[in-house]
């Protein structure tokens, strides 16, 4: 009777964990029953963008602060991954001038994942500190600056990443349920970090920051936080992928990719996990679908490269005209409860202009 | 190592430069609105010379020049009208967002509707020309750009010291509430800051165009790049410090092609940005300091 009130008690204040964990869990099922390589393919792809997405709203969504590096992370992540998973003759054929301590390491495919994802972390912690005490339009320019420096370093560090040419040899350990897994981990840490001590003060510095900094929060330090956060799921998201696609140039984590992950978290609501989740459904079966249409087009002689941009970009646009705040503004979808609950302010037009 | 051509031809590229970032900069002023779509303006110059220089009946190239940079300027204010307006009293990251979702609609829509291919552009004859000066040739497309830099800058000052427009987008850049508070509109000042802005980045096409003769729908990043760059360094808050801006980039630039070891060359633009990121730390008004800021905490 106690476990039970205490269960119930725990669904009260967590019930949107709940309701976002279970849907995907059945989407997972439902992939796996109904079979076909593609809907394998795309429900594969969806749980690693659910990582990314959830990555960029840890930071993005708490703090208030447009970060276009998150894809950078996603590529550190991805090589570094791979140099260390990747078998010797494997490195060998694609990797000819790799560092001589490099190339015998072969480590088991989730601790190479790991792995990279702390680079991630670690740069991120490191480019991120400094970057951390600017705001606004000046924090936006850096974090700019920051994937593109990560971008022409992927693109000119040869020996490492093979250059502008496409690494490959990189063996496919990614399947549904590893990705379902970790999609799944990531939505319960993302939320337990909103929820916690760390996240409530990083959303009070992202409403008011000088109102913040005056309670007594440390404003930098909590940003840092949320920041290497939101780098190592970045990080360990780009280690899944590089083991799902198998074979990748530095040109995948460039703007069209930091795109795509700010449509789907932008249309969603920047502001709340289940904002995130349904962005990211929505946006990938969209997505994916139309890329399926464009690319069977194209297969068959016709020219149509970048229908799917030009879809994308022109409901963003619509979308952020009438509805600024994504689909769920920024609110948590919640069981219903007696007591009212208060709404948080809508991330998207509570942030900025200050 | 400081010969004359070497010495032009850092001048020209910093021109190129400087009008980058004054486009930019005179947007960003007064909407505080980093225009990732800028770079798109440039392209839709670069495409409107290869319709017109392909169309069967001949015009002259001036002329398509002019068209070219009239193109530009209505798209930049299509873009106001349709997508940034909307938006503005939204919020600023709605707005930056708004901007990456043009920038990205415009360059797939120049892959949908023309080709990912390169297309060539006309040039007149002149711009492949070059003259001796003090014994060294200097291709005549350089002078010009410098010619123009300089003609525009002029004529802009004029107009934002001499005409009713130019001072209240000066007031806008200063205090945009205020402006309107004193019955300024301000869908006015905006549209007039986004036309400016769209004719600078026409202009900067047809030269940086002409480098390579050819546009592809890609063209927009590395000039939109240069820009962002240039705003920093010289202030993002004042048109003279974007000027100044353009300039040093052009200097740094060049210095850095030619000083820099080779295997370190390939890194050049992750130096600027790093350039750009310790400007931002250390100084965050930029080198010209305009009006203060509260973009920082702690």
């Amino acid at each position: 009777m106690n476990l039970k009130r205490q269960f119930s008690k725990w669904f009260q204040n967590n019930s949107t964990l709940v309701l976002l964990l279970v849907p995907l869990l059945l989407l997972a099922l439902l992939t796996q029953l109904l079979g076909g390589t593609l809907l394998h393919r795309i429900v594969t792809v969806l749980f690693i963008n659910l990582l990314l997405v959830l990555g960029l709203q840890t930071f993005m969504g708490n703090s208030g602060i447009l970060s276009f590096s998150h894809i950078g992370y996603m590529g550190i992540g991805a090589y570094a991954s791979a140099l260390f998973s990747m078998t010797q003759e494997a490195k060998a054929a694609t990797l000819p001038d790799l560092y001589p301590f490099l190339q015998n390491v072969h480590l088991p495919f989730l601790v190479s994942v790991l792995i990279g994802a702390c680079i991630a972390m670690l740069v991120a912690a490191v480019l991120g500190y400094p970057l951390m005490r600017l705001s606004d339009a000046a924090a936006v320019i850096t974090m700019f600056a920051v994937l593109v420096i990560i971008q022409v370093v992927l693109v000119h560090w040869s020996a490492v990443t093979n250059g502008p040419r496409t690494l490959y040899g990189v063996d496919n350990y990614t399947t549904l349920w590893v990705s379902v897994t970790f999609g799944l981990l990531a939505v319960i840490v993302a939320y337990y970090f909103k929820e916690s001590n760390f996240g409530l003060m990083l959303r009070a510095s992202r409403d008011d920051r000088y109102a913040a900094s005056t309670i007594g929060i440390n404003v930098i330090t909590v940003r840092w936080l949320g920041f290497m956060l939101s780098a190592f799921l970045a990080g360990f998201a780009g280690g899944l992928w590089a083991h799902f696609i198998t074979s990748f140039s530095p040109y995948a984590f460039y703007l069209g990719e930091t795109f795509a992950i700010l449509a789907m978290l932008v249309v969603g609501g920047t502001g709340g996990i289940s904002g995130a989740v349904i962005g990211t459904v929505a946006v990938t079966f969209v997505h994916e679908g139309l890329r399926q249409i464009e690319n069977g087009i194209n297969l068959q002689g016709g020219g149509l490269v970048g229908f799917t941009e030009v879809f994308m970009a022109t409901s963003l646009i619509a979308l952020l005209i009438w509805r600024p705040g994504g689909i769920m503004g920024g609110r948590e979808v919640s069981w219903p409860r007696r007591t009212p609950q208060s709404h948080e302010d809508q991330a998207l037009s509570g942030s900025g202009k200050s | 190592m400081l010969t004359i051509d070497f010495l032009i031809n850092t001048i020209s590229l910093g021109s190129l430069y400087a009008m980058l970032a004054l486009g930019l900069v005179i947007v960003y002023g007064i909407l505080k609105l980093v225009n990732f779509a800028y770079g798109e303006l440039l392209m839709i110059a670069g495409y409107a010379l290869y319709v017109l220089g392909g169309l069967t009946i001949s015009i002259p190239w001036f002329v398509i020049a002019i068209f070219a940079v009239l193109i530009a300027a209505v798209v930049s204010y299509l873009t106001e009208m349709i997508a940034f307006r909307p938006v503005r009293e939204k919020s600023l990251t709605a707005m930056l967002i708004t901007s990456f979702a043009v920038s990205t609609l415009l360059q797939n829509a120049a892959l949908l509707i023309i080709s990912p291919r390169a297309r060539a552009v006309p040039l007149p004859d002149f711009f492949s020309q070059s003259i001796a000066i003090a014994g060294t040739d200097i291709p005549i497309r350089n002078i010009l750009s410098i010619i123009t830099a300089v003609a525009l800058f002029g004529a802009l000052s004029l107009l934002l010291k001499y005409t009713v427009l130019g001072i209240a987008l000066r007031a806008a850049a200063d205090d945009f509430k205020m402006t309107r508070l004193l019955g300024v509109p301000a869908n006015l000042v905006i549209s007039a800051a986004f036309i400016i802005s769209g004719f600078f980045a026409g202009v900067v096409a047809i030269f940086w165009t002409a480098r390579t003769a050819s546009v592809t729908p890609t063209i927009g990043a590395a000039p939109l790049l240069v820009a962002f760059v240039a705003c920093v360094i010289g202030g993002m808050t004042n048109l003279l410090g974007a000027v100044v801006g353009g300039y040093l980039y052009g200097i740094v630039y060049s210095l850095l092609s030619l000083w820099l070891p080779q295997y370190l060359l390939d890194y050049r633009e992750a130096f600027m940005f790093l350039i750009v990121i310790l400007i931002l730390l250390f100084r965050p008004t930029g080198l010209i300091r305009g009006n203060t800021t509260s973009e920082r905490v702690g």
